[in-house]
């Protein structure tokens, strides 16, 4: 018999191990923002409730580097990032935050039970600056620089590890 | 766990999505838009677009309301003129070819259609040599 009726299946045992092996590696769910590197595209959003002042984009363009963070009331792994914020504040960051979906009253009881890390609250009730930067959920925190571009993003809750990471990207942004 | 520690479990959980689900949807979420030659491109354009919130679905399938905020942005953008191409273009800007379900050759895709060809180019070659040689 010819060695090469062995071909097919050598071919098919390759390609059945290879569908086998990349089936059992971990898959990210993560979906990174395309945005990063660009410059924050232009809105305008109301206060996320009383007596704290709205987002524009051109907050961001005053020269001084800042943390962007995306987060709800109704997130729970916003309750857990709530401290690292707490501390980034503590460190010199300066955080904007962008409230997706949420009400005037949960936020104000947000922020007085877990503490108010923010500069300036927008109310994004559309999830429009959220798709228009590439954010796929709550939280993500992104670092724009002092012109107002992108220039790293955080995807999910701050853990305590990535508080230092956090501080160098601003820094590098500065 | 015991069965309330499991239930209080999942309440603690249940709960905050209820919340964001309490906020009403985007005005065109599930509002179709008035012209139906826009709402046939617009629903088109949802059908192949995925929701990132629950992977395997599309954003035309899916009740999250971030994929109710998309349908809002795609009805928005194509009562304003905007083409599905250019809405499909925006969003794999920012999200990647992973936001598209509708197939692109690409720099990464190219062997996806070039193999099936090859295959078929192999095959059509081995049939004609067989059959060449028998007669």
């Amino acid at each position: 018999m010819s060695w090469r009726l062995w071909v097919p299946l050598f071919a098919f045992a390759a390609f059945v191990g290879l569908a086998a092996y990349q089936l059992t590696q971990p898959k990210d769910d993560f979906v990174q923002s395309g945005m990063v590197g660009q410059p924050l595209p232009y809105f305008d959003l109301p206060p996320a409730m009383d007596g704290v002042e709205g987002v524009k984009s051109g907050t961001f363009a005053d020269g001084e580097p800042r943390l962007l963070n995306i987060w709800a009331s109704w997130c729970l792994p916003c309750i857990a990032e709530a401290p690292q914020l707490e501390s980034l504040e503590q460190q010199g960051a300066k955080i904007v935050g962008i409230a997706i979906r949420d009400r005037p009253e949960d936020v104000a009881g947000f922020l007085a039970q877990h503490g108010n890390p923010y500069t300036h609250i927008g109310r994004d009730d559309l999830s429009e600056v959220q798709l228009a930067i590439g954010s796929s959920g709550v939280p993500e925190t992104f670092v724009i620089d002092g012109q107002g571009v992108i220039r790293y993003q955080h995807i999910g809750d701050i853990r305590a590890r990535d508080v230092p990471i956090l501080l160098d990207e601003l820094e590098k942004a500065r | 766990m015991t069965r309330p520690a499991l239930a209080a479990f999942c309440l603690a959980f249940a709960m905050p999505l209820a919340a964001q689900q309490t906020m009403p949807p985007a005005p065109f979420a599930y509002r179709q838009l008035e012209d139906p030659a826009q709402e046939a491109a617009a629903q088109e354009l949802m059908e192949t677009l995925r929701c990132l919130k629950c992977q395997s679905q599309s954003i035309a399938d899916s009740d999250a309301p971030m994929a109710g905020d998309m349908r809002h942005q795609v009805r928005i953008r194509v009562a304003a003129g905007e083409s599905p191409d250019e809405i499909r273009s925006w969003l794999i800007q920012r999200y990647g070819d992973y936001v598209s379900y509708k197939p692109a050759v690409s720099a990464t895709t190219w062997p996806l259609f070039a193999i099936p060809l090859l295959l078929i180019a192999v095959a059509g070659a081995i049939l004609l040599r067989r059959f060449r040689k028998r007669a």
